[in-house]
Formats: structure tokens, C-alpha cells, sequence
């Protein structure tokens, strides 16, 4: 087996002034694995994200990603870029007038030239099924168009590893089957975020809940998982 | 908003924002420190001849105006009160002086002229042109950034603040002059700035997981052409006109 793409050991995160989230996280995403991350709202599913890329400090544990330790801010810029996090809210993604230029924020921001960012930009959107969407104002899309140019805005910067938090929180049944379809086709490795265990089971290699502020195997169905993960 | 509307592909729309906004610059500092009647007649002109070329609704350009001149009313009874001069008329103890007339009519002509010229030249454009040709004219990032921030989500700051008015409403509150509603009214104005602080770290984040180091980088770089040009020195030819007969 391959090293580990990201790996968390011990990590402690609590929020001021003393609500404890993570109690000692120990976690490996290994090349080509999809892990599935299940939960009740607050256990500290996103926080968990957020430590992986930089953006929140664990208070102890330590993080290494891509084969080196990351501690430093300096560190996580290129975390940030290997591992695409994509938010909950496009609105919170989302901050360009069109389509095109918010896909091609992150490839202008690595160097790429402009007429390479356009064409990198081009071709995620189409990889997306989202082909003539460039010029569409980004704040008037519906919620399953947002997600996936938020999806897309991650994958023009070419990341290793994918984030997803809530890929399919608040659609219609049809969004998620697109969404779903459209992770389905990706290379990278990815750990998932949702309440669904219907939209997990058949993307993901192995299920993980929180538990006391630490990650369980999860196999249980749905409702038994609720009630044990508390 | 009040600058941001027409979008137009005319001859204005076309020509460079940042040429664009040094000429309305430029322009405006030229209008404010004229004096004759004259020259802010030709002026004025000149500004509605641009409006047409840069094909400026006629609905927005009055809607525009009679706001600044609602305001441009109040100057011209107000100001001949406290100038000093021959009396046109008066009420009481309260005298109109011609001379304050006179320069209530010249304050009214040049902010008649700038509001004209900017909406042709500036409300023709892209917010993000404006910032970019902000930028790149050395305007503070921070400003830009502001700026561009705004556009993007005065709107979504504007849902928010419906959806919880709404939430408010379906729960019988009906505004009233009483302390309750100044209280709730309060919360509602507090929760919106304590959301949009929140989003604004959640963007900023979003934005850090995606390479953002401080700097935003354009996708269409702007290029100065022939037309730039030659609206650039038709702009300084006209303000070079209106100083000569300023001189005059």
C-alpha cells in the first residue's frame, strides 16, 4: 500500500471557550479511496475539513499531507491546492459576476496566463456537464448549477485529493443524481461529507461516522447510526 | 445602485474603462472649476452629445437627473438667502439675492454635467471593468476589493435580510412605534451584519483554498487601441477647450 495522502494523528480541535469537537481524530485517505464521512449536525464533520486544509488550527495532534508535515500557514498553501475543498454554500464559493471567471480564479491565481486559465476553465465546465454555462451570472444559478461550478471551480485547479462538504445538502433528486454521476467519473481521491447514506453507499469505498469526537467505522444502517453517533 | 446599469455595446462601451475613467476625471475637475455660463453651457453640451453616443436610456438618464435636481432646488432657495447682494425679491425679512441666484444656477449646471458625463462613462461599464481600471489606475486593492465585494453581494446580503423579515412577518410582527419594534428592529439589523461578517469569513476562506494571495488577476487583459487613443486625446482636446474659454 501506497503512503497516505493525508494523515491526521491525535488531532484535537475544541471551540472557545471549551466545546470540545475532536478528542484525538486519527485518520489516513489513501490513493484512489473515497471515504464517506456520516454525523449529526455539529460533531465536527466540517471542522475536520477545515483542519486538513489550514484553514482552523487543531489545538493538538499533527497533520501531514501530500509526504511532509504541515504545521505553518506557508505549508498549507500547497495542501490548499493538491486538496480541492468545495464549500456547503456556493454562495460562499461563488464570487464572480460569470461562471467563467470565477472557474478560472484559482488557475489565474497558480500563474496559469489568462488564455490558459480560459481554456482550463472551458474544459472543467465541460467536464461537468456545464458547457455554455461561461457567461451565466453566478448568483442567479439554481442550487444544483451553483454546486457543481463550485465543484467545478475546485477541479480547475487540477487537486489530488477532493473535499466535498455536503455535495448534495438541500437539492432536488435529480441534482444529486448529477452530482452524483459526475464524482462518479473523477480520479481523485475524496472524502465526503453527507447525511445520505443512499448517495455515500454506492460512491464510496469504506463509511466513517464521528463518535465522541472520534472517527468509527460506521456499517450501521441510517437510523441505527443516528442513534449511536450522538 | 445608482451607477451601475446600462450595459451597452455602443462606441462608449467599447473603449477602454480606464480611459474611460480618467476622462471622467479629468472632465469633472474641468466643469467644477469653470465659471462662465458659457463654457458650462458648451459644457453641458458636449455631455448630452456623449449620453446619446453612449446610448443612454432616456428613462434612467431623467430618472437621474430629477433626483440631483430635487436637490439642486433646495440649493437655489436656500443659497440666495445667505449671499449678499441685490434683493430680487423678498418675504419678510427674508431676501433672495441675484447674486446667489446666479451661482445657486452655476453649482446646478456643473453637477448637471458630471452626473450626465459619468452616467455615459461610467455607468456604461462593468462593475468589475470599474475595479480593474480602478486598479490598474492605482487605486488601493482594498477600495477595489470593497467595491467588487459589494457588487457581488449587496444582493445576497439583500435575500438574507428578506428571508428574515419574512420569518418575522409569518410570526405576527407588524411594525409599530413601540419599543418592541425598535428592539426587533434592532436584532434584525444585528443578525445581518453578524451573517454577513460570518460570510464574509467563510468566503475569504473559500477564497484562500483557492490559491488567493491578496492579488486578483483578469482573465480578459485590457489592451489600450487605436479607439482608446483617440478617444483619450478628444477628451483632452475638449477640456483643453473648455479652459481656453474659461481664460477667455
Amino acid at each position: 500500500m501506497s503512503e497516505a495522502l493525508i494523515r491526521l494523528e491525535g488531532i484535537e480541535f475544541s471551540y472557545p471557550p471549551d466545546r470540545e469537537v475532536l478528542a484525538g481524530v486519527d485518520f489516513a485517505l489513501s490513493p484512489g479511496e473515497r471515504v464517506g464521512l456520516v454525523g449529526p449536525n455539529g460533531c465536527g464533520k466540517t471542522t475536520l475539513l477545515h483542519i486538513m486544509v489550514g484553514l482552523l488550527k487543531p489545538t493538538a495532534g499533527t497533520l501531514g499531507a501530500f509526504g511532509k508535515p504541515r504545521r505553518e500557514e506557508a505549508d498549507f498553501h500547497e495542501v490548499r491546492r493538491r486538496a480541492g475543498l468545495v464549500f456547503q454554500d456556493g454562495d460562499d464559493q461563488l464570487f464572480c459576476p460569470t461562471v467563467i471567471e470565477d472557474v478560472a480564479f484559482g488557475p489565474l491565481n497558480l500563474d496559469k496566463s489568462p488564455r490558459e486559465a480560459r481554456a482550463v476553465a472551458t474544459e472543467t465546465l465541460r467536464l461537468v456537464g456545464l458547457e455554455g454555462f461561461e457567461e451565466r451570472i453566478t448568483y442567479k444559478l439554481s442550487g444544483g448549477e451553483k454546486r457543481l461550478v463550485s465543484l467545478a471551480t475546485i477541479l480547475a485547479m487540477k487537486p489530488d485529493v477532493l473535499l466535498l462538504d455536503e455535495p448534495t445538502g438541500a437539492l432536488d433528486e435529480a441534482s444529486k443524481q448529477r452530482v452524483g454521476e459526475v464524482l462518479r467519473g473523477l480520479p481523485q481521491a475524496m472524502i465526503i461529507v453527507s447525511h445520505e447514506r443512499g448517495f455515500l453507499e454506492p460512491l464510496t469505498t469504506r463509511i466513517l461516522g464521528m463518535s465522541g469526537g472520534k472517527l468509527v467505522a460506521n456499517s450501521q444502517s441510517p437510523i441505527a447510526a443516528r442513534s449511536i453517533s450522538r | 445602485m445608482i451607477i451601475f446599469g446600462t450595459l451597452g455595446r455602443s462606441f462608449i462601451g467599447r473603449i477602454d474603462p480606464r480611459v474611460r475613467v480618467l476622462a471622467a476625471v479629468l472632465f469633472s475637475i474641468v466643469v467644477v472649476l469653470c465659471r462662465g455660463y458659457g463654457v458650462l453651457a458648451t459644457a453641458l453640451a458636449a455631455t448630452v452629445l456623449l449620453a446619446v453616443v453612449a446610448r443612454v436610456g432616456a428613462g434612467q438618464a431623467l430618472r437621474r437627473l430629477t433626483e440631483l435636481n430635487v436637490f439642486m432646488l433646495l440649493v437655489a432657495v436656500s443659497l440666495p438667502l445667505f449671499i449678499p447682494g441685490t434683493p430680487v425679491f423678498h418675504i419678510g425679512a427674508l431676501s433672495w439675492s441675484s447674486e446667489g441666484l446666479w451661482r445657486a444656477g452655476l453649482i446646478a449646471a456643473r453637477a448637471n454635467a458630471i452626473m450626465i458625463a459619468m452616467t455615459a462613462l461610467l455607468a456604461t461599464m462593468e462593475p468589475a471593468h470599474l475595479g480593474f481600471a480602478l486598479s490598474h489606475l492605482g487605486c488601493p486593492d482594498k477600495l477595489v476589493h470593497v467595491l467588487l465585494f459589494m457588487v457581488r453581494y449587496v444582493e445576497v446580503v439583500h435575500v438574507e435580510y428578506h428571508r428574515l423579515r419574512d420569518a418575522m412577518r409569518l410570526r405576527g410582527f407588524r411594525p409599530r412605534f413601540n419599543r418592541h419594534t425598535l428592539r426587533s428592529l434592532g436584532y434584525l439589523t444585528g443578525m445581518l451584519l453578524v451573517r454577513s461578517l460570518e460570510r464574509g469569513e467563510r468566503i475569504m476562506q473559500a477564497m484562500k483554498c483557492r490559491g488567493f494571495r491578496g492579488r486578483f488577476y483578469v482573465l480578459d487583459p485590457l489592451k489600450i487601441c487605436g479607439r482608446d487613443v483617440g478617444f483619450a486625446a478628444a477628451s483632452a482636446a475638449l477640456a483643453a477647450f473648455l479652459v481656453w474659454m474659461e481664460w477667455q
